[in-house]
């Protein structure tokens, strides 16, 4: 029987069927779904690694203990993760490897829209693309035999479209693939410069058997139409143009690295127009134009953004969908927003109202950048709060350095905010790094991490001490401090602001979302009640303003009683329902 | 688009349980023999953000999202966001609001006001307009979040789905404490007089 899958789902499934027992992975939208998934198949080992780069690394022991392996990232995640990939693929594989490389077209979730079909051709791997679940799930089970066969990691490009919609799957039949001998092989595992050389000559063979291969792939396919038109394309831009330009001719492609020349050269010949329909950068196209065909891409559609049906028919057809109903004036909008009662919106609150500095971080903590908090002056990648402060204060000395601070969340702490840190105690800097310990991955939906003393598989485990560990790096000052006490909060951020040397504070308190304490929801007393609006500054979803009444009003759906609004408010006017 | 192909567009505000509304109708859809193609949005979304789900099926389904001006049905979680969408419900199509309103930031800030009388506004343009207070209903039921299996309950019987398949779907997706309250809003929904 068929069953809905999301396409993260089926990618799991296909690993399980292949025979994989070791998982490893970093959450990131949109790829968190595979690895949570695979952990809950039975006689299967999964772990969330600190970092991409990790993962990667216990996915090379793994496959050089004889496993097949399976990690998974966001398109980020594989810069992480770049320097073992690029040497992986000179020492190639024991048990089969597949890295899915999630990328995000249109930043659903993301802070860049890098196209990492960019990384199969630099680090000269076969890079496979699926279109639906069924063949997420079967192309992914084809991909550990393709690792095995050609001595190399295969990386699945999957984008957010695909990981995130239900299709129908057909599951198969597990296979049980009895764990590789291991036999000491220094030459092909230990990258010396000596055996380097010799492994990059395999890795150039090993190209050519691949561009043999993919010109007779069964996962390419043609499906012949009207051959006045031909599109040659791959992933979810195949199931738009059935849509919109369901005659025409198609090159679907599963291999998008190498590309098979002879395959797309025939296919070409047999049409009169070619295009190239392919979401991100034109890395199909280019190639086409370096062997000399005349091909119609990037020059009618966008480089940026995620496509769709309508894009391509109004593009290829030359047909604008006019919307049948339409509504006079403007509708608001509606950002999201840290949640109602997040415990960490107040140490935004203060930041914004001190005017600081804020080098800011990846989650959920990067939308106190958002208005009215505002409290963020640059957001780069995993970890780079804290260097970025360490820069900002080498280059404006320390009176700047009394007025910046480091915004950082628990596990991204964890993934890369560790080595800056040391950085600042090594070159005696000044910083102030507030770490926001919410005790969970939470942007990506609650993953758990070295920091919360649970597993993947929901065991407990050693819990990592983010106090103690950062004593050990050499930082002096630390202190902990909840972050609903705003007052203390206050006090503890301009005392260290204003001490020579580094510190750190760590602002302590579970995501609003997974803490077991739950308190009534707050009332506004309405006859005390200024309409000063300092409430409604704090960005708080629970609460919002009646401009006719000229007063603030809790919604009793969403507060979840945190108090920090009690705090805030200068008249007492806030309480809890059972004063009133 | 292919005129097989049935588009249902589910819209509202994080939270509100529009992922749930979308793998009901789908799995029932699946459970009558059509090809089905869901598309939803995770991460950012769930932070208070605008939230939109895609429901497709048929005989044979390719892209997992709805073409602007194609959807047959709009269910409203929230009646900004049926204002919002409006653009992708078809000529002739079925708009289903419920009539909770959720203020987003720019209004609660009072930066912006949030316009008055929408379902009005919308039923006066589009024909096939059912307002309903699926979160009061739901109360009823005996929880307000089964607002959404409400609106399931109406749409379904309006694209005459299965009320059974729909009853399964909930049995096998909803946590075993919630099923009845979800089966009641169902019925609820089912039996809705516009």
């Amino acid at each position: 029987m068929k069953k809905l899958m999301i396409g993260n789902q089926a990618i799991a499934r296909g690993a399980y069927e292949a025979g994989v027992t070791v998982a490893a992975a970093y959450p990131g939208t949109p790829s968190t779904e595979i690895v949570d998934g695979f952990s809950k198949f039975e006689g299967v080992y999964a772990e969330w690694s600190p970092n991409e780069k990790v993962a990667l690394e216990v996915g090379f022991g793994a496959s050089l203990g004889g496993a097949r392996t399976l990690v998974t990232m966001k398109h980020v995640g594989v810069n992480v993760a770049a320097d073992p990939l690029y040497t992986m693929s000179y020492t190639g594989v024991t048990g089969g490897v597949v890295l899915v490389s999630a990328d995000d077209p249109g930043m659903h979730s993301s802070q860049n829209e890098q196209d990492n079909r960019g990384y199969g051709k630099f680090a000269k791997l076969l890079v496979i693309e699926p279109s639906d679940s069924q063949e997420a799930l079967d192309f992914t089970r084809e991909a550990f035999d393709l690792s095995e066969e050609f001595d190399s990691p295969v990386m699945l490009r999957v984008t957010t479209r695909l990981c995130h919609s239900q299709s129908l799957v057909e599951e198969g039949v597990k296979q049980d693939v009895p764990l590789k001998e291991y036999k000491k092989n220094e030459a092909k595992y230990v990258m010396l410069p000596g055996f380097a050389r010799l492994r990059h000559i395999e890795v150039e063979k090993r190209m050519d058997r691949l561009r043999d291969y993919v010109e007779t792939s069964p996962l390419n396919r043609v499906e012949w139409g009207d051959r006045s038109i031909g599109i040659i394309t791959s992933g979810i831009p195949y199931q738009y143009i059935k849509e919109v330009l369901p005659e025409a001719s198609v090159l679907k492609l599963a291999t998008v690295n190498p590309l098979p020349e002879k395959l797309i050269r025939d296919f070409a010949a047999k049409v009169e127009k070619l295009y190239v329909i392919e979401e991100l950068e034109p890395v199909i196209e280019e190639q086409l134009k370096a062997w000399g065909l005349d091909v119609t891409g990037k020059d009618l559609l966008p480089i940026i953004g995620e496509y769709s049906p309508e894009l391509l028919e109004q593009v290829l057809v030359g047909r604008t969908a006019e919307p049948p109903y339409t509504l006079e004036g403007s509708i608001p909008g509606r950002p999201p927003l840290l949640c109602p009662g997040c415990p960490h919106r107040a140490v935004f609150h203060i930041l914004n109202k001190k005017k600081l500095t804020v080098a800011g971080d990846i989650g959920c903590y990067t939308l106190g950048a958002l208005k009215p908090l505002g409290a963020m002056d640059s957001t780069l990648c995993m970890g780079a709060s804290i260097g970025t402060a360490m820069g900002m204060e080498k280059a404006r000395g320390i009176e700047g350095s009394r007025k910046t601070v480091a915004v950082i969340g628990d596990s991204t702490f964890i993934h890369s905010g560790i080595t800056p840190l040391i950085d600042v105690v090594y070159n005696q800097g000044n910083t102030t790094v507030i770490i926001l310990d919410n005790s969970t991955t939470a942007m990506t939906g609650h993953q758990d991490h070295p920091g919360t003393g649970v597993t993947i598989q929901k065991a407990e485990a050693p819990k990592l001490d983010l106090e103690a560990m950062v004593k050990a790096i050499g930082i002096r000052r630390v202190t902990a401090v909840d972050p609903i006490n705003i007052k203390e909060l206050e006090k503890v951020i301009m005392e260290e602001l204003a001490f020579e040397g580094p510190s750190v504070i760590i602002a302590v308190r579970p995501c609003a979302l997974i803490d077991s304490n739950k308190y009534p929801p707050l009332v506004v007393e309405k006859d005390k009640c200024k309409a000063c609006k300092a409430c409604i500054k704090i960005g708080c979803t629970g609460m919002y303003w009646v401009e006719e009444e000229k007063l603030a009003y809790i919604n009793p759906d969403l507060c979840i009683g945190c108090g920090l609004c009690v705090e805030i408010c200068k008249f007492d006017a806030v309480v809890e329902r059972a004063v009133m | 688009m292919s005129a097989n192909t049935t588009n249902i567009l589910i819209v509202g505000v994080g939270g509100q349980g529009t992922l749930l509304a979308s793998r009901v109708l789908a799995q029932a859809a699946m459970d009558l023999g059509h090809d089905v193609k869901v598309s939803e949005i995770h991460g950012m979304a769930q932070r208070g953000g605008s939230v939109v789900s895609q429901v497709r099926y048929g005989p044979q389904v390719f892209s997992p999202i709805i073409k602007m001006g194609e959807a047959d049905v709009i269910m409203a979680f929230e009646k900004l966001e049926a204002a919002r969408y409006l653009s992708y419900l078809r000529k002739d199509g079925l708009i289903v609001i419920n009539t909770e309103s959720i203020d987003p930031l720019p209004v609660m800030s009072g930066a912006d006001v949030y316009p008055e009388n929408l379902e009005q506004k919308i039923a006066a343009v589009v024909p096939n307009t059912v307002i309903m207070d699926a979160s009061g209903i739901a109360e009823e039921c005996g929880n307000i979040k089964a607002a959404n299996i409400v609106m399931v309950g109406r749409v379904g019987k309006a694209l005459q789905m299965s009320k059974d398949s729909l009853a399964q779907a909930i049995k096998t997706l909803v946590p075993s404490k919630a099923i009845d309250i979800n089966l009641r809003a169902l019925d609820a929904g089912w039996d809705f007089m516009d």
